[in-house]
Parts: structure tokens; C-alpha cells; sequence
């Protein structure tokens, strides 16, 4: 019996964290990768002339972009190793589940990573806590699902290219060009204590963002893959 | 997933000549003297703006530039991507490509020809104004495009990743213009192509009217030539395979 397209999808995602918690290379990397971005970020600005709450918005995103192209550069390339991927192919799930799987893990994977880099920012940039942390979780969750729906996509893409890990940052970072922009200025925002609602129309722009791409995404995964 | 059946609708019994570099291209040369015409017009018979002075005809390369980079070449490899993806026609694929190319030159063409009238006219070459951003982000994608296009060896495998990020480039756009716009604004506001009545004199929107056309003409002219290269290319590349 085939399995749903959501209980592949799951047992996909389980595979992959599953392989990514054995070794644990891609989060330890992403995890120093940050932290020490979120360090070397602090010099590159005068502290005396701009207060370093001021330049944790951008920092954080930043890293957080980086962080994440780090473990979605991954996701594709795990089943390179013996034709892993041929094996995926073979087996009777929906090619669309493949797709939603590796996402999920993906989601699981930079969300741990936006965890900690946040935690590395608020250490160092001295981030007033407790004002919006739920805004402040949905606005990552959001980000991070737009950041995997289309990373994940091109991840398969560029696997097969020569050029794999500079191929994914050039195509990818002009995608979270709308994902970016708003979530620094809406985390600007909460961070100096504005109400929630001044940050709708970016939440917005957010979640349109997240719900045209991954449906897009999804339909167009199936195209990416040899016949 | 039905089997999906790439094809080229160019029969393979076409004789490479058909593509050869030989004789003239008449097309192409007919819209560089209409582009000729266009500056010969733009400097000599066109009225100097009051306040922006001489500066101000860049905005004949400039806005036509735009106009073509954006509405033509960028919505073609759009619509020509989503074909490509249902019918499976390499044809389709050359054209994106060839649009895409072609695209990027007039995109170029308006971020050079922006900056020399912005440093007159607001005395700074750059900002990070919603239009000027959102153009250049644009520009980005289809470089990126391009960039691609020339890391994937297997043609097949080139077509469709061309077409799938064609698709989701067009889906980008909106996206970059809200974001964008959401932060304040610089850029003149659009004077032809708006609600109400063009707000220029006769003279200069003759002037840009001709601009227009002589710039999609040169566009369809360099979109055909690029494409007979494609072709060329693709031909040349199943006969060393065979």
C-alpha cells in the first residue's frame, strides 16, 4: 500500500535527522559558523557610534541566512554517497513527499540553528528579552519556512551542477531578498519595544511569501529530478 | 508524474547553414539604425527639460531600457518557462535563454545609464531606493539564471532547471517590489504609463514614444540572433554527440 504523501513526507524528514543527528557535523558547523559570525560582526562597526542593539537585527539575519544555505547545501548532498538518491526515487512515495520530507528536516535543522544564533546575539549585542519573545518566535518560524521552501528546492538543483556550493547562495539570495528585508525591519521594530502592529504589514508579506513558495516550490520539485 | 518526452520541434533535417553566420542580418541592422535615430532625435530635436537640463535625455535609453528589460525580455522568459515545462520543447527553452541574455544586456543598460543622471540630477550615483533596489535584485536573478544555465552539462537536465527557476523568478518579483516599496520611495513616478493622461509635452513623448519602439525592435532583432546561436549551438552539439 502506498503510503500518504504526509506519512512519507514524515518518515523522509525522520531519515534525514535521523543521519544528521548521528553525526551531527552539519549543525556543529552551522552552530560555530554563527557564534562566530555574530563575534566578528561586533568589530566591524564603530561601537561608539552605533549602539550595538542597533546592529543585532541585521547580524541576526545574516547569520541566519548564512547559517542556514550551511545545512541546505547538505540536505541534497547526503544522497549523493552510492546513488542514494536513485533509491528514494525507486520507492513508491510521491515525488512531492520527497521534496516535503527533506524540507521538514530542513526546517528542523535551521530552526535549531536560528535557536542558538539567537541565543549568540542576545549574549553579545545585549538583547532585551521578554518584551515579544512569542512575535519574535513567529516571525523566525515564518522566515525559516521561507528560507527552506525555496533553499530545499534549489539544493536539489544544484547538486547536480558543477559549481554546487557557490551555485546555491547566487540563486538563492536574491529568494530571500522578501524574507530578509522583513523580518530585520519588523525585529528592529520589536526589539525597540514598537507594538506588534506596526509589524503586521511585514508579517504579511511573510506569510504570503511562505505560503506562494511552498506551494510553488512543491509543484516544481517534481521537474527538478532525472526521469 | 506522466512520462515526460523532451523534443525539439526544430526538425533535425534543417542544414546547419540555415544558422551559419553568413549573409546579413537584416532585422538587426534595421533596429540599430532605428536606435540611431532615436539618439539623433533625443539630442538634437527633442526640447532640453527646464529644470534637469541636458541631463535629463538620458531618460530615453533609460525608461525604454526599462521598459524592454522588464516587459518584454523578463515576462518572456516567464511565459516561454511555463510552456517549456508543459509541452517539454527545447525550442521553448532557447527562447527563455535567449530572452533572459538579452534581458540582462537592457537591465545593465538601466542600472549604467541611472546612476549618471542620478549623480547630476540628485547628486549621488546610488540609494537604496525601492526601484532602484528592486531593479537590481532582478538583475541578480537573471544573472544567476544565466550562471546556472552554464554549470549543468546535460542539456535536459539545463532545460528544466532553467524553466523551474524562470517560473519562480516571475513568482519573486511581486515579492521584491512589496518589500521593497514598503520602504520610502525616490524615483520619479511614472509619467507615461499611468491612470490618468501622459504628463509630458508633445515633443518629448514623441520623442520617447519613438524610443520605445526602436528599443523593442532591437530587442526582437538581438532575441532572434541569440536564439539562431542557441539553435546553432544545440545542432552543433547533437552532431558531435552522434
Amino acid at each position: 500500500m502506498e503510503p500518504s504523501v504526509l506519512s512519507a513526507a514524515l518518515l523522509i524528514a525522520r531519515k534525514d535527522l535521523a543521519i544528521e543527528f548521528r553525526t551531527r557535523t552539519a549543525f556543529f558547523s552551522a552552530v560555530v559558523f554563527g557564534v562566530l559570525g555574530a563575534a566578528i560582526f561586533y568589530f566591524a562597526w564603530d561601537p561608539t557610534s552605533v549602539p550595538a542593539l542597533d546592529l543585532a537585527p541585521g547580524v541576526l539575519w545574516v547569520i541566519f541566512t548564512f547559517a542556514g544555505l550551511l545545512g541546505l547545501q547538505r540536505s541534497f548532498n547526503v544522497e549523493l554517497s552510492d546513488r542514494a538518491i536513485d533509491g528514494l526515487l525507486a520507492s513508491p512515495v510521491p515525488r512531492e513527499a520527497i521534496y516535503l520530507g527533506k524540507a521538514l528536516a530542513n526546517l528542523v535543522f535551521v530552526g535549531a540553528v536560528e535557536v542558538v544564533a539567537i541565543l549568540a546575539v542576545a549574549l553579545f549585542y545585549s538583547m532585551p528579552f521578554g518584551t515579544h519573545v512569542f512575535a519574535l518566535g513567529l516571525l523566525a518560524l515564518l522566515a525559516a519556512v521561507g528560507l527552506v521552501a525555496v533553499g530545499t528546492l534549489f539544493s536539489a538543483m544544484v547538486v547536480n551542477t558543477r559549481l554546487a556550493e557557490l551555485l546555491l547562495p547566487v540563486l538563492s539570495l536574491p529568494f530571500f531578498v522578501p524574507i530578509v528585508m522583513p523580518a530585520a525591519q519588523a525585529t528592529a521594530k520589536l526589539l525597540a519595544g514598537r507594538p506588534v502592529v506596526e509589524v503586521a504589514g511585514w508579517l504579511k508579506v511573510l506569510i504570503a511569501f511562505d505560503i506562494v513558495f511552498v506551494v510553488a516550490c512543491t509543484l516544481a520539485f517534481p521537474f527538478t529530478l532525472e526521469e | 508524474m506522466s512520462e515526460s518526452v523532451v523534443r525539439d520541434s526544430t526538425p533535425a533535417t534543417v542544414p546547419a547553414e540555415r544558422y551559419a553566420a553568413g549573409g546579413i542580418d537584416w532585422l538587426l541592422v534595421v533596429a540599430i539604425l532605428a536606435v540611431i535615430g532615436t539618439f539623433i532625435r533625443a539630442i538634437y530635436f527633442t526640447p532640453v527639460e527646464a529644470t534637469q537640463g541636458p541631463a535629463q535625455k538620458i531618460f530615453y535609453v533609460h525608461a525604454p531600457s526599462a521598459f524592454v528589460a522588464l516587459y518584454l525580455a523578463f515576462a518572456l522568459v516567464a511565459v516561454a518557462s511555463a510552456l517549456f515545462l508543459w509541452l517539454k520543447d527545447l525550442k521553448l527553452d532557447r527562447v527563455a535563454a535567449s530572452s533572459a541574455e538579452v534581458g540582462v544586456v537592457f537591465t545593465t543598460v538601466v542600472l549604467t545609464t541611472g546612476p549618471i543622471w542620478g549623480k547630476e540630477i540628485w547628486g549621488t550615483w546610488w540609494t537604496w531606493d525601492a526601484r532602484l533596489t528592486a531593479t537590481l535584485f532582478l538583475w541578480f536573478l537573471f544573472v544567476g539564471y544565466l550562471v546556472m544555465r552554464g554549470a549543468i552539462e546535460d542539456r535536459m537536465m539545463r532545460a528544466r532547471y532553467s524553466a523551474v527557476l524562470g517560473l519562480l523568478g516571475a513568482l519573486l518579483i511581486p515579492f521584491i517590489h512589496l518589500s521593497v516599496y514598503l520602504f520610502r520611495t525616490l524615483h520619479p513616478m511614472p509619467i507615461v504609463l499611468k491612470p490618468s493622461a501622459p504628463s509630458l509635452p508633445p515633443g518629448m513623448l514623441h520623442t520617447l514614444l519613438f524610443a520605445f519602439g526602436s528599443f523593442a525592435l532591437l530587442y526582437v532583432a538581438l532575441l532572434r540572433f541569440r536564439y539562431r546561436l542557441a539553435a546553432a549551438r544545440d545542432e552543433l552539439d547533437a552532431r558531435e554527440g552522434a
